[in-house]
């Protein structure tokens, strides 16, 4: 098969956007912490831990959409052990991103072993089911890529206008990004930096165990330890690459599940048969390189990212 | 302008302290509705300290504030909006990749409100501009507008909130003498509807201008308070500077030899900063050249050129009578070319480093402070005590991380580390910035013996005042041209304010950004 025809092919779009989804949670939340001025290395973490923590909860009975509610709570409480490292207490953020990124793993698999003690094959779950968007779904090509999703990944696309609405046009989101560019404007005109940056990287983290989340409860039906395998890492170029734009990240999201999912699909043609399966594997990871470089010469970095702020300090 | 007698203000007992020092003394002081109280006082006199404990910014560690009666809840910022009370810092805070529209409605609609009702905040924005002559566009992005734009917006920031006691903080610091009388304008414009203002400045005339009444700050305590219409500037200022004395008379050097010569000299624009512009510039031995000019025209570029950070991409630098090639920090400090750069903090040392390192951080790559590529700790420990005891420094000795010194102690020991050199071309850009009055006249007394030792002198300052007081000609830069030199005496502040504004230029070697 060729490439070209491979890019015309429904199924490869929507292989695509299946890719893009857990990549477009976790990247929202990666932005909405850096427009508010903090650097959130515990995306990795907290990602496993959502992912770990939505699929026990409907293992252990409760609805699908509870599963993705306690996912996200499972992320703003790691979120809310970042926010108080980095904000009220000014510590480096590299280094506690990193940190709640080790222990949300890490306390993930122990909580797993305390669940599961006897299990070796870990049990699957009744996850979201794909659902045909009326009408929609009936276009052709577009169709099946994009409204025959489930309705997780439909969250994933309103998420984004949402994020991008409340952002740009409402009060709370123009403190958020001004919080991000100049603590200092912020605290002259009242508002508390440390209570809107701490909301920011709380609520961000929980859109990042939303990402975890997706693949346990909706790619894939169960729960394994290397599933979120660096997704994380990704979402941070992304939001590189988004220039902190939401809709802007949204496409860069897209654009690397499409590499990946195009990577597959070519390894199995005759012409992939000819190199070394671990080249595709590397492809879109290089080719993200390539469009980072190209993307991000005029991306405006927030000015007060990593800075952190403490009032009455000279 | 003092309309009625009611109290808008009072500030009681305030105390505060940082450390060992005492930055406001029970200071206490009051200002009535529609009143201009001036705040005066050297730097480090305590007078930001006091403004910010006002604004809620920092809390005091004793006293209160009371606003129309009503006494404020301390370190609380909110609380002080709320209560009418607005602030133009000093050093902005604005911020740059946002509109101007966005920097003043932030924080003004509660935060958990939905939508920004921006169509309405828009028109508010433009009749106030329109009302008090603050011309600027919402929908700019700060960080494309000039100092004397974002002050306007910082202005409108606070009537936009109703403010009912303004407080400027150095207004004019950053400011041609044209856009200060703008200012002015709109500021006795808002005083006329009942606005009250403080106004910090060291600036006596300024004060002498707006004031109804004058507070003077020293070392942290009132030292005094006087109404403007029974004082005057030689009064203020001895109650300004204390025993202080009046600053040297200046004898004028006497021009020697060309050392450095600029013909069309342009660099490129870094970003926001301008380049140079096809510049002649010649430093002459024996003389101090001021250069004049609003921060950000320029003078960063031609600064980074003479001090070897920078090469010319046209023109010729001509230096000692040889037309150079190739241009390198190193060879600006093999060539007798000595820094007092722009930012002592950022460029002039290394804070975590102590004295004796940083003292010889220029030259520790030759005799005699380094041997066959072993450094000599004793001969550069050496250096440092003899900087330390002939310029002055006050510190613990030579191991003290630098980081630990004042500012004025720092710049003393820049300015040993080059004068030790015996340099013949001394570039000093902003010396006295952020130093007190001693320090001023400490680092001032240097240059002019350096000068009359036969050192070129190239002096950059945002004070005119300073510019003029020191220089035996002056350019000024705006936007990346030179304006012809001036001699001393030759033109009233006024005259160079609209040089500095870009105007004077001939028509056809200007284009504007």
């Amino acid at each position: 098969m060729d490439i070209i025809e491979i890019l015309f092919t429904a199924s490869f779009w929507a292989a695509a956007i299946r890719i893009a989804t857990p990549l477009i949670f976790a990247t929202l939340g990666e932005l909405i912490c850096e427009r508010a001025g903090v650097l959130n290395l515990g995306i990795e973490g907290i990602m496993v831990a959502g992912a770990f923590a939505g699929w026990m909860a409907v293992y252990s009975g409760t609805g699908l959409w509870v599963g993705v509610a306690v996912a996200m709570g499972v992320g703003m409480l790691f979120g809310l052990v970042h926010a108080l490292l980095t904000v009220p207490f000014g510590l480096s953020q590299h280094v506690v991103g990193l940190g709640v990124t080790l222990l949300a793993t890490s306390s993930t698999y122990y909580a797993y072993r305390l669940a599961l003690p006897e299990v070796t094959n870990p049990p699957k779950i009744a996850a979201f089911q794909p659902y045909e968007i009326p009408v929609l779904s009936e276009i052709p090509l577009l169709g099946p890529a994009l409204f025959s999703q489930t309705p997780f990944t439909y969250l994933a696309f309103v998420l984004v206008a949402v994020v991008a609405l409340v952002l740009y046009r409402t009060p709370v989101g123009l403190a958020v990004r001004a919080v991000g560019e100049n603590p200092a404007a912020v605290a002259a005109q009242g508002l508390s930096v440390t209570a809107i940056r701490m909301g920011a990287v709380i609520v961000g983290s929980g859109f990042m165990a939303m990402g975890g989340a997706f693949l346990t409860m909706s790619a894939f039906d169960s729960f394994f330890f290397e599933m979120v395998n660096g997704r994380g890492w990704i979402c941070i170029a992304l939001v590189v690459f988004g220039s902190w734009r939401p809709g802007k990240a949204l496409l860069g999201a897209i654009l690397f599940a499409a590499f990946d999912a195009l990577q597959i699909r070519v390894q199995q043609t005759g012409f992939g048969a000819e190199f070394p399966y671990q080249i595709f594997l590397m492809m879109p990871y290089f080719l993200s390189i390539l469009a980072l470089v190209a993307m991000s010469r005029r991306a405006e970095v927030p000015a007060a990212l990593m800075v952190p702020f403490n009032k009455g300090e000279r | 302008m003092t309309q009625g007698t009611a109290e808008a203000l009072r500030l009681s007992n305030i105390t505060k302290r940082f450390g060992d020092l005492t930055a406001n003394d029970a200071v206490s002081f009051s200002v009535d509705e529609g009143e201009v109280v001036a705040l005066l006082g050297e730097n480090g006199a305590g007078k930001t300290t006091l403004m910010n404990i006002l604004f809620g910014q920092y809390t005091p560690d004793s006293g209160t504030v009371e606003v129309f009666g009503e006494t404020l809840p301390a370190g609380n910022s909110r609380a002080a909006l709320d209560a009418g009370v607005g602030m133009v810092h000093q050093h902005f805070t604005l911020a740059d990749n946002m509109t101007v529209q966005e920097n003043i409605t932030l924080g003004v609609r509660p935060l958990l409100s939905l939508g920004l009702e921006r169509a309405a905040a828009r028109k508010r924005i433009v009749e106030l501009s329109e009302r008090f002559h603050l011309a600027v566009s919402p929908d700019a992005r700060v960080g494309s507008l000039s100092v004397g734009e974002r002050q306007r917006v910082e202005i409108l920031k606070a009537l936009y909130r109703d403010v009912r006691i303004l407080i400027l903080d150095e207004p004019t610091a950053v400011l041609t003498p044209q856009e200060a009388d703008d200012l002015f304008s709109t500021l006795k414009q808002a005083i006329a509807n009942g606005l009250s203002v403080i106004f910090i400045s060291h600036k006596l005339h300024e004060v002498m201008a707006i004031a109804d009444r004058v507070v003077v700050l020293r070392h942290g305590k009132v030292v005094g308070g006087v109404r403007t219409a029974d004082t005057d500037t030689h009064a203020l200022a001895a109650m300004m500077m204390g025993s202080q004395a009046e600053p040297p008379e200046i004898a004028p050097g006497k021009a020697g030899e060309a050392l450095v010569e600029l013909r069309g000299v342009s660099t490129p624009d870094i970003g926001n900063a301008p380049g140079l512009k096809a510049i002649d510039l010649t430093l002459y031995a024996g003389q101090i050249c001021g250069l004049a000019g609003v921060s950000g025209n320029g003078q960063a570029a031609l600064a980074d050129l003479v001090g070897g950070m920078q090469s010319a991409a046209r023109g010729e630098m001509i230096l000692y009578g040889n037309v150079l090639h190739g241009w390198s920090a190193r060879q600006a400090v093999h060539n007798g070319i000595a820094r007092i750069p722009e930012d002592r903090h950022k460029t002039g040392t290394i804070a975590d480093f102590d004295l004796t390192e940083n003292a010889i951080l220029e030259r520790y790559n030759g005799a005699p402070f380094s041997r066959r590529g072993w450094l000599d700790w004793g001969r550069a420990r050496r250096f440092a005590e003899e900087i330390i005891e002939k310029f002055d420094v006050r510190c613990p000795g030579p191991e003290t991380r630098i980081r630990l010194l004042s500012g004025g102690n720092m710049q003393k020991l820049i300015l040993g580390r080059v004068l030790e050199a015996q340099p013949r071309i001394i570039l000093a850009n902003q010396p006295v910035r952020g130093l007190d009055i001693g320090a001023v006249n400490y680092v001032h007394r240097q240059l002019l013996d350096a000068r009359d030792r036969g050192a070129a002198v190239l002096l950059i300052s945002e004070d005119l005042d300073e510019i003029m007081a020191l220089a035996d000609v002056i350019h000024v830069i705006a936007d990346g041209r030179l304006s012809p030199a001036f001699g001393r005496g030759e033109m009233t502040p006024a005259e160079l304010g609209i040089w500095m504004s870009g105007q004077g230029f001939g028509a056809g070697s200007y284009h504007a950004a």
